[in-house]
């Protein structure tokens, strides 16, 4: 099976790092990834992208993922670029956004497009926890609890291995378990 | 990097390209890196300068202020005795262009990893491979990896093969920028030991020594740079027979085999690609998809480029119709791309021999979507069907 992914935030979120500890935590899991970030100009605050690709068979396709399963929607006010985060996702398909409310046109389209919608509010975890708006990795935990793609323990797994420090270890994996838990299914 | 499956005593990790290159270098226990900064091939240094930095790696890391001079310090190293490493990029290499002709005729055994970027101007950091067909001629043995496991493999094998007292030619690692140099896949390392094992250190010969004092690069004008460049061409064409010894060796260790040329479909393929680096898995995706439907199509694929595997080329290619030569480059007034003419001028003396076509394709990092596959395989079969190759220079995604 084939699961691909494309996250939406922007400069300075961790877009590109929550799809490498997605596949980092597959990986774990003892499957194939391939995880491409989108290199543009890298400036904080422009929107960024990066995608995770996922199967039990060997990944031999090197071309970007136009028609993902999953969308992440990693900065709260990228909800209204409509076209842009639902541009060629699968009819079905699941879309997880970071919002106090989800905006009401994207549920609208995202009905009708049979999306599965899930949303939670990284925004007040990641000041808690961070202090800052670091919200890629209470995205994780939340994308994590919504597709049940992979487990939780390989998350925070690929969280160790990524990180040195183990204030920031243990910071992240604070915010993923608190969005592991608090994110909802919307539609 | 956590261990998941163990195959022979292996790690399976998670690394960018850039990483499995730098993780092989550390684990070829190179003695001198000489390199300047250049995206995309920054991650290879600046991993390499941590492991010297906390002790991991016993190497001269030497900065300096421009590629010109990184492979220069390359030079003199690698003549003193020294295994040695660089990387570089795009303009970078442009900039080493000269010294490149002087590391190969003076017989260095350095390694130097390309991760593929597109030539200025205009200023782009995205893959095309200008860069490594610009080293062409310069007498580099050259390798295309296709994914994060063969960055890694062809880095360890590059330095046995250079370094091997029949070869004695630098070595360049291809791979493709941003599309395997920053994206993550999952490979297996093989133990440090299993490495150290593999490749021993090196046995300079002749080295440079103020005991034994001895001229290194004089001048040769009518009466011997002649000689030289034939005793330079017979170097690399032994380093062939050298390359599949190092590859079967290399087998043993790693159970994983590598050959000059990958093959798919090609045993009865009507119409075939010829493709470099990471694009190859792409064509046998849709290749696979296209055969699933009844199509007879093939993908050959070149794991080594220079010396250029004339023969296994030919040989599998005897039998088509109709062939796409893939280039993600451009030779401006030339009669083709560069990987087209190598493969026309294999074919020519050959008396059976497909028609063939030239496909542009990704230049910049544009990308070669799975339709542009699908589209150059439609244009062989149509050239196949009629006899008649109606354009020879087809430019795929292009708008």
């Amino acid at each position: 099976m084939l699961y691909e992914v494309r996250w939406h935030g922007r400069g300075g979120q961790g877009v590109v790092t929550a799809s490498d500890l997605l596949a980092r935590a597959a990986l774990l899991e003892g499957k194939y990834v391939y995880h491409a970030p989108e290199f543009g100009p890298e400036r904080r605050g422009a929107p960024v992208r990066a995608y995770t690709r996922i199967s039990d068979e060997p990944i031999e396709q090197h071309f970007g993922i136009y028609n993902p399963d999953a969308i992440v929607v990693i900065d709260p006010g990228l909800q209204r670029a409509y076209d842009t985060i639902l541009a060629g996702v699968k009819r079905g398909g699941l879309l997880v956004v970071n919002a106090k409310e989800v905006d009401g046109e994207l549920l609208r389209r995202a009905r009708e497009l049979e999306l599965k919608v899930w949303s939670v509010d990284a925004f007040t975890i990641a000041l808690d926890v961070f202090g800052r708006p670091l919200y890629n990795t209470p995205m994780l935990g939340a994308f994590t609890k919504a597709s049940g793609l992979v487990k939780l323990e390989s998350v925070l797994e690929a969280v160790k291995e990524r990180f040195k420090s183990p204030e920031i270890v243990e910071k992240n994996i604070e915010a993923i378990k608190r969005a592991f838990g608090e994110v909802r299914e919307v539609v | 990097m956590a261990a998941v499956t163990r195959v022979k005593g292996q790690r399976r990790v998670g690394m960018t390209g850039d990483e499995a290159v730098a993780y092989a270098v550390k684990q070829a226990d190179v003695d001198v890196i000489a390199a300047y900064p250049i995206t995309p091939q920054t991650i290879i240094v600046e991993r390499l300068a941590e492991y010297v930095n906390n002790g991991e790696l016993n190497a001269a890391f030497i900065p300096v202020e421009s590629e010109h001079s990184a492979l220069s310090t390359c030079v003199g190293a690698s003549l003193a005795g020294a295994r040695v490493f660089t990387a570089t990029a795009s303009q970078g290499l442009a900039l080493m262009y000269e010294i490149l002709w002087i590391a190969s005729s003076m017989r260095t055994t350095i390694v130097m990893a390309l991760a593929n970027r597109a030539l200025s101007a205009p200023i782009n950091i995205h893959c095309s491979h200008d860069d490594a067909y610009a080293a062409r001629d310069t007498g580099w043995i050259q390798f295309f990896a296709e994914n994060v496991q063969e960055a890694y493999d062809l880095t360890i094998q590059a330095f046995k093969i250079a370094e091997d007292k029949r070869v004695l030619l630098p070595t360049i690692i291809n791979l493709d920028g941003f599309i395997l140099s920053h994206s993550l896949e999952g490979l297996y390392v093989l133990s440090d030991d299993d490495v150290r094992k593999f490749l021993p250190p090196k046995e300079p010969v002749n080295p440079i020594d103020v005991e034994r004092p001895m001229t290194y690069g004089p001048l040769a004008l009518y009466d011997y740079y002649y000689e030289f460049k034939r005793a330079q061409a017979e170097a690399m064409k032994n380093s062939y027979p050298v390359i599949l010894e190092v590859f079967k060796e290399y087998e043993r260790i790693s159970g994983r085999r590598y050959a000059p040329v990958k093959e798919y479909g090609m045993e009865d393929a009507e119409v075939a690609m010829v493709i470099l680096g990471s694009s190859a898995g792409t064509a046998r995706y849709v290749a696979r998809r296209m055969r699933e439907r009844g199509e007879k199509v093939g993908v050959l694929s070149l794991t080594l480029y220079r010396p250029f595997p004339e023969k296994e080329i030919v040989e599998r290619l005897r039998g088509v119709k109709a062939a796409i030569i893939m280039d993600r480059s451009y030779s401006f007034g030339s009669p083709g791309a560069q990987l087209f003419m190598d493969i026309a001028a294999a074919l020519y003396n050959e008396g059976e021999r497909p028609l063939l076509i030239n496909a542009i394709y990704g230049l910049g990092g544009r990308d070669l979507t799975p339709d542009q596959v699908e589209a150059a395989f439609r244009a062989a079969f149509e050239a196949a069907k009629t006899g008649v190759v109606k354009e020879r220079e087809l430019w795929l995604g292009v708008r």
